[in-house]
């Protein structure tokens, strides 16, 4: 990193101060030397074939941050000088002040906490329109002070006043952040709250639906969070790191199908353990773990995972067909969603036989990466490529099983057109009936909305445009989500109810 | 029941316009209208293997064998060349398929669905086996909740509509026009048969939706929307407008103004005044 380099950012007029101040950050970090790799693995990184998410040279904070905010709402905080919150409005304000304290790799915190379960005990006597109200402000405030579309608040499975109020809110402000999943459960959360959930889908395409007794299956009885985009990672704990490996890359480095499977694929798994752990030593060395953080018990050093990423699983299997002559393409042929299958299935059996020290159960979580901003003709994480996409229901049937292998995190984007908002109960029961076949994520966008979903982030597409012509912006993310638009195909999903039978009536 | 069999044009496992949340719809081969505004005019006709369709089929999806047309699925780009030359608008592609067939698609999809709708072409013309899909779903315990459609032009006679209500639970139906002649010269028929159906598909609680297609300068003028306000109050169904659009339409009406938005919003505000609703309008 040159001096002019510094520079163009200290004189960026499209970055606030702070975003300066975070850019120079990062700078200066990357000109310290790289922790110690082997020089196979350092090729693969060079190669961008495994790649460690640009998370930096020198890790001093893990990548994503789940603090278990229920310990603040029951004794306070020593560290903080803040008594345990006695009221509604103490406990928003405790909230306020502990997310200034979470460290993630973006920066600001990616994970805001259960809202619903640390609420609810402190809104007795509190009326359902003071609840909106002060909702309203929080949900102000986290837009504002902390505007980044990856910081994410989860709900449910209850059907629940905090919850059904948070839905209310995030409806009606449509704002890019917080990201907000709510987490469903078929034997607890009820219909009534999921056509909520649906209903606000078409208003503003938030919140994520979780699959709650899938997700729990995955984790312990501390529980989980969904973070950032749909990252799904240990509550009190968080991810030290996130390494993924390009399959793509892969594929064009095999010969064929049993090459793929049998020699590439294991080498480049063990090429991305090997990144990991030596990220994983960096971040240790740093001295993070030494912090008020764990101290009071908001964190523990234990229970940060190491996410195992792979993306364009559809340009590797697309490859692979070609090269047996196989017509059938990812996401519409059975023989290749089949070969998908077969890829995750590996993957995950080479992911649970290599050990890791000093991560969570000590092995790597696998994770559906979605993707970075430069990831140019690259397909995220398992997706179908944008554009291509069939029908929602052929989609789903078509990924479905591969999503059983993704612990830390899946998610496809539902793109739906237009023509839904007049029938909201065939999103409810798209939402049923994936959840039902094991998706872990229920994810859609609804064409004509102006804040849509990119990789798993929210963005304004009006914000876009104001980019695009040189504005400032007062969001981290939206430069980001400006960036993917113009170098990958994310504003192309195509959206799936067929033009023609809207004129159904008018046939015959 | 096995034995029978529809010539279905296209399947759809989600669709979202054609009644209640999400659909399967079967698109029916063969119509017996020959509406000049029809947006899917390749599901008029029968294919008479004439052949013409097999050199404009670049990945050579269709061939002729023994005097037949022969369609491979696995081959087929989609780009529907061979529509464009049919002479009798029909379809190649369209496919034989049994009842079971219909139902193990429909088990399927199942925890997607709220329904299965067939349209068409006219729907109504495959009577014998919409009745015995219908009455097959509605016998299967685990199909059960499936709710059943008919798209229709009301064309079927009360001799029809009494074999296949008793497993259907409701029908939408199209008003081309209210005035008879106006009605032949949109159509190539009167409009007597299909004022009976929907009487007697409201008097026996199946009328779920009167459908009007909006064609500017024709089915907007003030004496149609007049009579169809009339019909829907006396009928008391929900009503939807449709929008003309040149999509899929050939010949003389690609030259007929397309609907837009702001005319169909005028329209069911005027429908609404007469005390007809609720009035759904297309998302054009």
């Amino acid at each position: 990193m040159t001096q002019a380099a510094f520079s163009r950012i200290v004189t960026d007029p499209r970055l606030s101060p702070a975003q300066k101040a975070h850019a120079l950050a990062v700078a200066a970090e990357n000109s310290l030397p790289y922790p110690d790799l082997d020089p196979g693995t350092r090729a693969a990184l060079d190669a961008r074939i495994i790649c460690d998410m640009f998370e930096g040279h020198a890790p001093y904070k893990p990548r994503y941050v789940l603090p278990d905010y229920a310990v603040l709402m029951r004794q306070g905080s020593a560290w903080l000088e803040l008594p345990p919150p006695q009221t509604l409005d103490e406990a928003l304000h405790s909230l306020m002040i502990a997310y200034h304290h979470v460290p993630s790799v973006t920066g600001m915190p990616v994970y805001i906490g259960q809202l619903d379960d640390l609420l609810l005990p402190f809104c007795d006597g509190v009326s359902d329109a003071d609840l909106r109200a002060k909702l309203r402000l929080f949900w102000r405030y986290l837009d504002r002070v902390l505007p980044d579309a990856f910081m994410h608040a989860n709900i449910g499975p209850t059907d629940n006043r905090v919850a059904r109020a948070i839905l209310a809110v995030d409806a009606e402000l449509k704002q890019i952040a917080p990201n907000l999943t709510f987490r469903h459960d078929p034997a607890v959360s009820g219909d009534d709250i999921l056509r909520l959930c649906t209903a606000n889908i078409i208003a503003c395409s938030k919140p994520h639906i979780a699959n709650h007794p899938l997700h729990r299956e995955a984790f312990d009885e501390m529980g989980y969070g969904i973070v950032s985009c749909y990252n799904a990672l240990p509550l009190r704990g968080g991810a030290a790191t996130l390494v993924r490996l390009n399959l793509a890359e892969v594929a064009l480095r095999s010969v064929d199908e049993a090459d793929f499977l049998t020699r590439a694929l294991p080498h480049h798994v063990e090429l991305a353990a090997r990144l990991i752990e030596a990220r994983v030593v960096a971040l240790r060395a740093s001295g993070f773990y030494r912090s008020f953080l764990v101290d009071e018990g908001w964190i523990d050093p234990d229970r940060f995972a190491a996410m195992f990423g792979i993306f364009a699983m559809a340009e590797a299997v697309n490859h692979l067909q070609d090269k047996a002559g196989r017509r059938g393409r990812y996401g519409h042929d059975n023989g290749a969603n089949a070969l998908g299958l077969a890829i995750t299935e590996r993957l995950a059996a080479l992911v649970a036989a290599r050990p890791l020290a000093h991560v969570w159960r000590g092995r790597a979580l696998l994770h559906a990466q979605a993707g970075l901003s430069t990831d140019t003709g690259l397909t995220p994480g398992i997706r179908i490529p944008y554009g291509t996409e069939p029908d929602p229901v052929t989609h789903v049937q078509a990924l479905a099983a591969q999503h059983a292998h993704f612990p830390s995190g899946v998610s496809e984007i539902l793109t739906l057109d237009e023509t839904v908002r007049a029938n909201p109960e065939a999103v409810f029961r798209l939402a049923k009936g994936a959840l039902d076949m094991g998706l872990r994520e229920f994810t859609a966008n609804v064409g004509g909305n102006d804040l849509v979903r990119v990789t798993g982030y929210m963005i304004r597409l009006s914000d876009i445009a104001r980019h695009r012509e040189g504005a400032a912006d007062r969001t981290n993310t939206t430069a980001l989500g400006a960036e993917a638009a113009a170098m990958t195909a994310i504003l192309d999903r195509r959206p799936r109810v067929v033009a023609a039978e809207l004129m159904a009536g008018a046939d015959g | 029941m096995d034995s029978v069999t529809g010539l279905v044009s296209r399947i759809l496992r989600w669709s979202v316009v054609d009644g209640p949340g999400n659909r399967m719809v079967l698109f029916l081969q063969g119509c017996n209208l020959a509406c000049a505004a029809c947006h899917n005019p390749h599901t008029i006709g029968l294919c008479n293997d004439c052949g013409l369709c097999v050199p404009a089929c670049a990945p050579g999806a269709l061939t002729l064998r023994d005097g037949r047309v022969n369609f491979d699925s696995a081959l087929c780009t989609q780009c529907d060349a061979c529509l464009d030359v049919c002479p009798v608008s029909a379809s190649p592609m369209a496919q034989r398929l049994s009842v079971p067939q219909v139902l193990a698609m429909l088990r399927r999809d199942l925890p997607f669905l709220d329904g299965i709708t067939v349209s068409g072409g006219e729907a109504t013309m495959q009577l014998k086996f919409v009745t015995a899909l219908f009455a097959a779903v509605k016998a299967a315990p685990d199909l059960a909740r499936l709710t059943c459609l008919i798209d229709s032009n009301g064309h079927l006679g009360p001799r029809g509509w009494a074999q296949v209500l008793s497993v259907t639970d409701g029908v939408m139906l199209d008003i081309k026009s209210m005035e008879p002649l106006r009605h032949h010269r949109l159509t190539g028929q009167g409009n007597a048969r299909v004022l009976v159906s929907a009487r007697l598909l409201a008097s026996r609680g199946r009328l779920h939706e009167l459908r009007l297609l909006v064609i500017p300068g024709q089915t907007d003028l003030p004496d149609e929307v007049a009579a169809f306000a009339r019909l829907a109050r006396e009928l008391q169904v929900p009503v939807r407008l449709n929008a003309f659009r040149h999509h899929g339409v050939r010949g003389a009406a690609r030259d007929w103004p397309e609907a837009v938005l702001a005319t169909v919003s005028t329209l069911a505000a005027d429908l609404e005044r007469k005390g007809v609703g609720p009035v759904a309008l297309p998302a054009v």
